[in-house]
C-alpha cells in the first residue's frame, strides 16, 4: 500500500515536472515570437521573420 | 530530472539557436534588409508603382544585396541599415534565437522523456525524426497556410494570423504524436486528419495583395527560412535525443 502510494506520487512528480517543464518553453516561445509589445517585436524582428512566427 | 531536462534544453537550444541565427546572418539577413529598402519606398519594384517612379530593375536588380548608397534610413521603424554589421540589431538576433530554440528545447525535451517513460525507445539517432517532426510542427505546416513573411508583405490582421498558428502547432503536433506512437489504424487516420483541418480551414488571408518587394525576392526568402527553420530543428532534436537517450535515463 505505502509503496503503491509511493509510487503514485512518484509518477505524479514526474507528469509535473514535464507539465511545467513544456510550459516554461512555451511561455518563452510566447515571449519571442508572439508577444506584441513594441519594444519586444523590435528586439527579436529578425529572428521572428526568420523563425516563421506571424509578425507586424 | 527537473536539473537534466533544463540542461538538456539550454545544451541543445543554445546549439540550434546559434546555428539558426548564424545561418540568418549569411543567407536571410540580405533579404530582409534588400525587402526594407523596398518597404521604406528607397527602391521600388515595377509592379508596385506602375508610374515608373524611382529606380527601376535595371538600375537596383532586386536580388542583389544591400549596398550602401548614402540614404537615411532613420524613418524606418526597424532600424533598417543598409549592409555590414550593426552590433546591436544583430546581437539581439543572436539573444532572442538562442532564446526561441531554448524555449522549443524545453518543449521537445519534455514530450521526448514522455515518449520515453511510455516506453518509446531514444538513441541519439532519432533525433533527426524528433528534430524534423519539431520543424514540421512549429514551422512547416504554420508556413503552408501563413508563407514566411517579408518586410512590406500584404497580411490579415496579426492576431488571427497568431490564432490560427497556435491552433495549426498544436494540431500538427498532437496529428504527428497519433501517427507516430498512436499503434493503429484509426489513431494515424485521426493524426492526418488534425493536421489537415487547419489547412482546410484556411489560413486568414488578406483582402488584397501589395507586397513591396519582388515576388522573386520573397520567393527566395521563404526558401530559406524554411531550410534554416530544419536545420536549426534537426540539431535541437540530435542535441535533445543525446541529451534524454535511454541509457542516460
Amino acid at each position: 500500500m505505502a509503496i503503491a502510494i509511493r509510487t503514485a506520487a512518484a509518477v505524479n512528480q514526474k507528469t509535473l515536472t514535464i507539465a511545467f517543464v513544456a510550459l516554461l518553453g512555451a511561455g518563452m516561445v510566447f515571449l519571442a515570437g508572439h508577444a506584441q509589445s513594441a519594444a519586444l517585436h523590435d528586439a527579436a524582428h529578425d529572428v521572428r521573420h526568420t523563425a516563421g512566427f506571424p509578425c507586424h | 530530472m527537473l536539473k537534466n531536462m533544463l540542461a538538456g534544453a539550454l545544451f541543445a537550444g543554445f546549439a540550434a539557436g546559434l546555428v539558426a541565427v548564424l545561418l540568418q546572418f549569411a543567407f536571410v539577413n540580405r533579404l530582409l534588409l534588400e525587402a526594407e529598402r523596398y518597404e521604406s519606398g528607397h527602391v521600388t519594384h515595377f509592379s508596385a508603382m506602375p508610374s515608373g517612379g524611382g529606380h527601376d530593375h535595371a538600375a537596383a536588380p532586386a536580388a542583389q544585396p544591400a549596398q550602401a548608397d548614402g540614404h537615411d534610413h532613420a524613418s524606418h521603424d526597424h532600424g533598417a541599415r543598409e549592409g555590414g554589421i550593426d552590433l546591436v540589431r544583430d546581437g539581439l538576433s543572436v539573444v532572442f534565437s538562442v532564446f526561441t530554440y531554448v524555449g522549443y528545447g524545453l518543449i521537445l525535451g519534455a514530450l521526448i522523456v514522455l515518449a520515453r517513460d511510455r516506453g518509446v525507445p531514444v538513441k541519439p539517432g532519432h533525433g533527426l525524426l524528433w528534430g524534423i517532426a519539431g520543424f514540421v510542427t512549429v514551422q512547416f505546416a504554420p508556413a503552408f497556410g501563413l508563407a514566411p513573411e517579408l518586410p512590406g508583405n500584404a497580411a490579415a490582421d496579426i492576431t488571427l494570423r497568431q490564432y490560427w498558428w497556435f491552433a495549426t502547432v498544436a494540431l500538427t503536433g498532437f496529428g504527428l504524436w497519433q501517427i507516430a506512437f498512436g499503434g493503429n489504424a484509426a489513431r494515424v487516420l485521426a493524426g492526418v486528419v488534425l493536421i489537415a483541418l487547419p489547412h482546410l480551414w484556411g489560413a486568414p488571408m488578406p483582402s488584397e495583395h501589395w507586397g513591396s518587394a519582388p515576388p522573386e525576392l520573397a520567393a527566395l526568402y521563404a526558401a530559406r527560412t524554411l531550410a534554416v527553420g530544419l536545420v536549426a530543428w534537426v540539431v535541437l532534436g540530435l542535441g535533445s535525443a543525446y541529451f534524454h537517450r535511454q541509457d542516460a535515463a
